[in-house]
């Protein structure tokens, strides 16, 4: 008798204390969401206020921004056009995924399908590693490493959109397999078994069956990659060579949006026509990266998995 | 799976937004450096070269601005600290535009510069600042090893930075082109080369190099055949090949009277005059503990020791 009565109050006081837990756990959630949601539209109402700014006070028609050749906005009278910065990003961060791709597809491959035990153990946490090396440091290797083999090898300084695709591409690589690799490891064996059965060998197997099934997530992969590279600054920056200019050739010194933000940011006076308009650079930035995310958003709808 | 991808677009969005940030907040490692802790035995003992100081000052200083100048005013901020136990100076750096913005709105107390306020800002807002030069850096063309050219007239380098001339065959070099590594456009090195070696304007040519750090510039300039480019004194060695202006070597004794004209000042802006601490900050620079040590281990000019001043215009006069 006494022990159920200690039973039934010991339930009651754990049923409170749960009921706290609930709350407390309900409103810390929300709080940081809160937090979250308003440092993101905070930040994008700083950088939209700022770079629309060129646009209203300084009369910059946004045409000329983005499809101008001419950038020079110390110069008299000031010209702001920012397409060659605009081709030096999307052409450095789409050679850079062309790059890494196809070695990040592979290499998943060989860690999912050929050597799970050993790839799933070893390999991927030496690729994982890639991404926690601070980017200057693979700029600073780019500079000396790859700039100085381009320079002898190819006609040009070294520096330009190859170098700087290069080192993105390295960059890159991380992210890129690891999306990959966890795509095939949920692909569900059902499907390798089937085609197995079938009479398939395992190469038939992985491209007749696995890459075109696991693809909209391998895409997915490629399409964060290149938002990556498209928001890197320092790295490009040091190899890349930063003439505000489209490049003849692949190893001509050329401009991304980042490496003309961080180039002059610093030397610029606020509420200065040159910073406004750097500030619209960004704006740009900004808006590509909403648009990456949104076709991963759309690629993901797509998956078959 | 979706919650992976999910995790992975979170930090990727987090390091593509936080790469736009990178440049604002390079220097903000040491900001929060404590003041000296100096026992009040210590203090009281100083072999100071002042007879009669104020016992005590207090206070803390923010210092902003150029990064040519960042160096020096760290190095002098550490001595005042250890000094004078109740002053806490910061010093960051961002760029002379950063500085003279910061120092007008008066989000710092001491706005570093290496062009003059009234080159950046608007007149009324340059003419609230008071300037104080605190040293002098000299400018100097240099070129890679290999390139045979030893003087280069004015109108020779307008003509290689404008992009008139484009192979040094034509300045009696070698059959080499010519490849122009510059500072950005809003640089205050580049602005004090283009001031007084070029005396004009130029812009960025296709396919010159701009880099944003003067060791950048110098790795370039040592590696790349048939490169140019131009640094502080305080860079120049080996690697590369410096080359006289006008006939007169870059050396410290011809900017010092006067004959080589490549040089600016590196001014320390405060709006309005100093107060107290600062004032004293800013005449410990002045003093020749700062002026016979830092300024010279670092490869800055003395501004004590220039036998002549030149004003905005550039209008020199003899001291």
């Amino acid at each position: 008798m006494a022990q159920t009565t200690l039973k039934t109050s010991d339930k009651r006081i754990t049923g409170k204390h749960h009921f706290a837990e609930e709350w407390v756990g309900r409103i810390y959630t929300t709080l940081c969401v809160l937090f979250l949601v308003t440092t993101i539209v905070a930040m994008v109402y700083f950088v939209a206020s700022r770079g629309l700014t060129t646009f209203f006070k300084d009369h910059v028609n946004p045409l000329e921004l983005l499809t101008g050749l001419k950038w020079s906005p110390e110069g008299e009278p000031p010209m702001f056009g920012a397409l060659p910065f605009i081709f030096g990003s999307f052409s450095t961060s789409m050679l850079a995924a062309l790059i890494a791709a196809p070695l990040s597809f592979c290499a998943a491959v060989f860690m999912i399908e050929i050597m799970p035990k050993f790839g799933r153990k070893y390999l991927q946490p030496v690729i994982e590693l890639l991404a926690g090396i601070p980017s200057v440091v693979y700029g600073f290797i780019g500079l000396s490493v790859i700039v100085p083999f381009f320079r002898d090898v190819f006609p040009g300084q070294g520096v330009g959109i190859a170098a700087g695709a290069l080192v993105l591409s390295i960059m890159i690589l991380p992210t890129m397999t690891t999306v990959a690799t966890d795509a095939l490891a949920a692909l569900p064996s059902g499907l390798k078994e089937g085609s197995y059965a079938l009479g398939a060998t395992r190469w038939q197997t992985i491209y007749r069956v696995v890459l075109p099934t696991t693809l909209p997530s391998l895409m997915t992969g490629v399409v964060l990659g290149i938002a990556r590279a498209f928001g890197e600054a320092l790295a490009v920056q040091m190899v890349i060579g930063n003439a505000p200019f489209i490049p003849k050739s692949l190893f001509e010194s050329a401009q991304t949006l980042t490496s003309a933000i961080t180039l002059s940011m610093g030397n610029t006076v606020t509420g200065s026509a040159h910073n406004n308009a750097l500030w619209s650079l960004a704006l740009i930035l900004m808006l590509m990266t909403f648009v990456f995310v949104f076709i991963v958003r759309w690629l993901e709808g797509r998956s078959k998995l | 799976m979706k919650k992976a991808v999910m995790l992975v677009m979170a930090i990727v969005l987090t390091f593509t937004l936080a790469a736009c940030g990178n440049n604002a907040n390079n220097s903000g490692g040491n900001a929060s450096t404590p003041p000296a802790s100096n026992n009040s035995g210590g203090a009281t003992t100083e072999p100071s070269t002042e007879p009669s100081e104020e016992p005590k000052l207090e206070g803390s200083l923010l210092a902003t601005g150029s990064s040519a100048l960042q160096p020096l005013v760290d190095q002098a901020s550490k001595m005042f600290m250890e000094k004078n136990s109740g002053v806490t100076i910061q010093v960051q750096g961002g760029g002379s535009g950063t500085g003279l913005t910061q120092v007008s709105e008066g989000q710092a107390d001491i706005g570093n510069s290496d062009v003059f306020a009234e080159e950046k800002l608007d007149a009324d807002k340059a003419a609230e600042l008071v300037d104080h030069q605190v040293a002098v850096v000299a400018m100097a063309a240099v070129v890679h090893p290999d390139v045979k050219v030893d003087n280069f007239t004015k109108q020779q380098l307008v003509d290689i930075f404008t992009g008139k001339i484009t192979n040094w065959k034509d300045l009696g070099g070698d059959d080499q082109a010519i490849v122009i590594v510059n500072r950005p456009a809003s640089s205050g090195t580049r602005a004090t080369f283009e001031k007084y070696a070029l005396g004009q304007k130029s812009e960025d040519l296709q396919g010159s190099i701009q880099e944003d750090s003067s060791g950048t510039v110098k790795k370039i300039v040592g590696e790349t055949p048939g490169a140019i480019g131009y640094l502080a004194l305080s860079y120049l060695d080996d690697s590369i090949k410096t080359v006289s202006y006008e006939g007169v070597a870059a050396t410290e004794e011809n900017v010092v009277n006067g004959t080589y004209p490549v040089w600016a000042y590196g001014h320390m802006y405060t709006k309005g005059e100093p107060n107290e601490v600062a004032k004293a900050f800013l005449d410990y620079m002045l003093s020749p503990e700062v002026q016979e040590g830092p300024i010279v281990e670092l490869g800055y000019i003395p501004a004590s020791k220039m036998q002549i001043t030149r004003d905005v215009d550039g209008n020199v006069t003899k001291k």
